[in-house]
């Protein structure tokens, strides 16, 4: 319960927190923290335009879109307390309905026959596909590591103990702070404020969604960007008390948002082609966070 | 014993009864025998499924010495599915054959193979005789090679019936392989002599007689590298066909394999990864050619072998579960394996079935002659839909159970694994994640090319929605997908039996984890109602808010520049573009490009033409090496009519003359002996 309350709360300030840092780091006035927020209250209270192309399937995939990330959020537990739902292979259940999402919003963006959506939504499947091994493989070395099969057990019993396992952490870090990078459309991959249809993903792919629906996409890029601080923050709050645990998740998820404009910064976004590339490279650095769990645990002879 | 005899003479008396009447009293009757058929084998399946085997043995021959019938809860899984997936396709079938009616020798042929690939298939889930099973293996064999050439009129469906039959006989000879080579060791062609043989042979013996019979029963399933006829045939056939030879026909092979591996003991680890291996390559390779096809039924006809793929990695970590004893770890495996094979049978055949309804419609399944139908067919384009959910393993539908299940299996292994078995694990889990989201590429490729955005072609008819009666199949097969997303845990309960006959003689070690993924199936069906609550809601909130806003409608977006409309779309080619030119080293793709190099450039062309690099290598060139040595000997079929009298002649002298030749050189031998 304690996490769906703190993601939902995080989600209001992310977006912003990254906007600013943008802008302070650019020079720029820029929009406040809560600008982002205005945006999509504004968004919810205005009309729509539909396309004629469109079907069925794109009047219901943003709303499909935004439950499947809020059914992500109630598996994702806070350091020991338990998500609102907590099961064995709840990080399946998290990644194959995260895929759910993505899939309508992939088949809305087809829907309107637009050869720039179908660039961006082409984009999409497949970057999304590569990012996945990556995050199954960590997952999946942490319940080695910890002997545990779901979200809640493994943050729970994850103690960071010798260095080893401190490098792991910040392997983890890295990799799911990345896979957040993908999977929200951010920079070195993708670009939410280029001025190029044609070099756009995410954004791309919501050219024609209008009023409450857009408003819908938007809330759910930032509870997807909050979801990921906490799965980040959960690896470094496990066995901690309230007192501690809550401060940290806070000042994580902050941090995150920073390093997150700090990279929107000061990076340009990879040329198309090299995408994949670095969207593989993610699944080697799991494999080597799995390979240093073999490591901590003696399996090498 | 009753039963079956009624079975056998209603069946005979069906196939008098179709060939004397008029067309449309052959499918009533094809439909209602098939019907009964179905209901009445159902019963006994579910008594066997739920509670005790059903039994008798029939007095055979001296031949093949006594025939036992047994339906154990193996195969009654087999035969709900079988009769499930026959029956809708018998209703579907009877629907879409209408516009052929005409064609009355062809349908009098097809209803006869219909009814005897039912009844076939049936025998192969129940018959415990080498033989006998056989012989149903081979009716079953010719029966789908009738089926599949229903349109014997185009050269493509002859030769991919052909290549099926062929490689369908390749199949058996390795069945019979096995079973002579048992049959001379025993004496015997029970299924419990292979049980007693290999019980008192060395493991190697025994690994060497299953891989036998895997290899030919991998034909069928289509395991790569055996696959190579399931594309063909699938496309060729008409729908309701493909439906079935996809859903229950390549099963059969699997059936096969689950048989064999509760009857052969077996050194089951190395089996075990053997078939992991085998089954990621499969699922890996059939996902990655599915993606780059344009046909909408080749594409379908690759995702089988991805499936079969997927249900390989269950069975092979069922495997590798019993050589381990991990009881959880088995039992994880091989239920996954036997539920993925109801749901791909249910949502394969209902994606079939949805081809041909448009099909039907648009005279054309190649993607990029096709777009926008849903406005048209926005039934069959919601079936597909659902259908395409799941067969990409996403939740709330039935593929999701069971691929959570497997991947349950595979994270369970991971605390008794040391550290060849956690690479391997590693390269599963990560396959098998490749696997659904090359899937997702490749469904949400299928579903929005075909069924969204504009038509990319003028139809020659207008396009109009089926009628309810070939789409009420489709609503039953979707029921069923909707109860076992929802309700995973009643079908997990049923099959306990199926998945006991394997694991039974594991004893229960406590220190194992206790794995929940089972019982994480209970929290499911709420989580999946929550889900649908939620979106209903959100879809009420917008409701209630845009009430009170202006809704506009207008062209799509087109940055600036809209005039050529629907050419300007996606194309299924452009979609996967980035895709197959990352994959380009692994995939085999023809292209016909034509420069432009004119100032006014006049209508060009452009032609892709994926190719299978297996199949060029396995097959093809064989296939080139043998006729280029028969070629040596062309010249002896030289049209002359006196020279073939020759050859008559030399065969017939020869023939004769043998055993005296022969007699005489052991006459020599005895008398050089002698001295």
């Amino acid at each position: 319960m304690l996490s769906i309350i703190l993601i939902l709360f995080c989600s209001l300030f992310f977006t912003g927190i990254i906007l600013r840092t943008k802008s302070i780091t650019s020079g720029r006035k820029g929009p406040g923290i809560m600008q982002p927020l205005r945006d999509v209250i504004r968004l919810f209270k205005k009309g729509a335009v539909y396309s004629e192309t469109t079907s069925i399937i794109f009047q219901i995939a943003p709303a499909i879109y935004f439950s499947t990330v809020i059914m992500a959020c109630l598996v994702i537990p806070f350091g020991s307390y338990k998500g609102i739902v907590s099961f064995d292979g709840d990080f399946i259940f998290f990644a194959y309905i995260l895929a759910l999402g993505k899939f309508f919003s992939i088949i809305s963006a087809m829907d309107t026959g637009s050869s720039f959506e179908g660039m961006g939504a082409s984009r999409e499947a497949l970057y999304s596909m590569f990012a996945e091994p990556a995050f199954f493989i960590l997952i999946g070395s942490f319940a080695l590591f910890t002997g545990k099969t779901s979200f809640n057990e493994i943050f729970s019993t994850l103690h960071l103990g010798s260095s080893i396992t401190y490098m792991l952490g910040g392997m983890a870090s890295f990799v799911m702070i990345m896979i957040a990078l993908i999977e929200n459309s951010r920079m070195p991959v993708d670009d939410p404020k280029t001025h190029l249809e044609l070099t756009m993903i995410h954004e791309v792919m919501v050219l024609d969604n209008s009023g409450f629906d857009l408003g819908l996409i938007l809330s759910a890029g930032y509870l997807k960007f909050a979801m990921y601080g906490a799965i980040i923050a959960d690896f470094f709050i496990g066995g901690l008390s309230l007192m501690y645990a809550l401060p940290l998740f806070l000042l994580i998820q902050t941090l995150f948002a920073v390093t997150v404009g700090m990279i929107e910064s000061f990076m340009a976004r990879f040329r198309m082609n090299h995408n994949p590339q670095f969207i593989l490279v993610l699944s080697s650095v799991s494999f080597l966070i799995f390979l240093g769990v073999l490591l901590v645990l003696e399996k090498f002879i | 014993m009753a039963l079956i005899n009624v079975i056998i003479v209603i069946l005979l008396l069906t196939i008098i009864l179709i060939l004397s009447v008029n067309t449309v009293s052959k499918g009533i009757i094809t439909l209602s025998t098939t019907i009964i058929i179905g209901l009445s084998t159902s019963f006994i399946a579910f008594k066997a499924l739920l509670t005790s085997s059903y039994e008798i043995v029939f007095s055979g021959t001296l031949l093949f010495g006594t025939v036992p019938v047994k339906i154990d809860a193996l195969s009654a899984w087999f035969i709900l599915t079988i009769n499930f997936t026959i029956i809708t396709g018998a209703v579907y079938g009877f629907n879409y054959m209408k516009k052929y009616r005409e064609r009355k020798n062809d349908i009098t042929l097809h209803c006869i193979a219909f009814i005897l690939v039912h009844f076939a298939l049936l025998g192969i889930c129940s018959v415990q005789n080498g033989f006998i099973f056989l012989l149903l293996w081979e009716m079953m064999a010719i029966s789908v090679f009738i089926l599949v050439i229903f349109e014997h009129e185009k050269p493509d469906t002859i030769k991919a019936g052909v290549n099926y039959l062929v490689q369908s006989h390749i199949s058996i000879v390795f069945l019979m392989l096995g079973f002579i080579y048992v049959a001379y060791k025993t004496q015997s062609y029970g299924f419990d002599a292979i049980a007693d043989f290999s019980d008192h042979q060395s493991t190697l013996a025994g690994t060497a007689l299953f891989l036998c019979f895997f290899a030919g029963f991998a034909i069928k399933a289509g395991f790569v590298p055996f696959h190579t006829w399931l594309p063909y045939a699938h496309p060729a056939a008409p729908t309701h066909v493909s439906g079935i030879m996809s859903g229950v026909v390549i099963k059969i092979g699997i059936y096969g394999i689950l048989r064999m591996l509760i009857l052969i003991k077996t050194d089951y680890t190395t089996i075990g990864y053997f078939i992991l291996f085998v089954s990621i390559f499969t699922g890996i390779y059939g996902v990655m050619l599915a993606t780059i096809q344009h046909d909408l039924k080749k594409l379908l006809a690759y995702h089988s072998i991805e499936n079969i793929g997927i249900i390989g990695i269950g069975i092979g970590i069922g495997c590798i579960g019993l050589g381990a004893t991990n009881k959880w770890m088995a039992i994880l495996g091989f239920s996954g394996a036997l539920l993925h094979t109801l749901n791909h049978s249910l949502f394969k055949s209902l994606l079939f079935y949805s081809t041909g309804n448009v099909l039907q419609a648009a005279h054309t399944v190649n993607m990029e002659r096709l777009g926008g139908i849903i406005k048209k067919m926005p039934r069959t384009s919601i079936l597909f839909l659902i259908a395409a959910i799941a067969i990409c393993g996403l939740p709330p539908l039935n593929g999701f159970i069971s691929e959570f299940l497997i991947l349950g299996g595979l994270y369970n292994w991971l605390y008794s694994a040391n550290l060849i078995s956690l690479v391997t694990i590693v390269f599963s889990i990560g396959g098998l994640v490749l696997i659904g989201g090359l899937a997702i590429l490749c469904f949400s490729k299928a579903f929005s090319i075909v069924f969204l955005g504009n038509a990319r072609c003028i139809p020659p008819d207008e396009i109009h929605e089926t009628g309810f009666w070939q789409l009420f199949p489709m609503y039953m097969t979707v029921s069923v997908m909707i109860i076992i997303g929802l309700f995973p845990s009643l079908f997990l309960d049923a099959l306990q039996r199926p998945v006991n006959l394997f694991t039974h003689h594991i004893v229960f070690n406590m220190n194992l984890i206790k794995v929940g993924a089972i019982d994480s199936l209970q929290t499911f069906n709420l989580l999946f109602m929550g889900l649908f609550m939620f979106v209903l809601g959100l879809l009420l909130l917008k409701k209630l808010i845009s009430n009170k806003k202006i809704i506009k409608t207008g062209p799509t977006w087109g940055c600036g520049y809209n005039p050529a409309g629907s050419k300007l779309q996606y194309t299924a080619a452009s979609f996967v573009r980035s895709y197959s030119k990352l994959a380009k080293p692994l995939l085999d793709i023809e292209k016909k490009e034509v420069e432009i190099d004119e100032v006014f450039p006049s209508g060009k062309h452009y032609e892709t033409d994926p190719y299978d690099k297996i199949e060029r290598l396995l097959i093809d060139k064989p296939l080139k090496l043998i006729n280029k040595i028969a070629d040596l000997f062309l010249f002896l079929q030289n049209g002359k009519l006196q020279m073939y009298i020759l050859y008559g002649i030399i065969f017939i002298t020869a023939v004769l003359c043998l055993p005296l030749i022969i007699d005489k050189i052991i006459a020599i031998l005895h008398f050089l002996n002698n001295l």
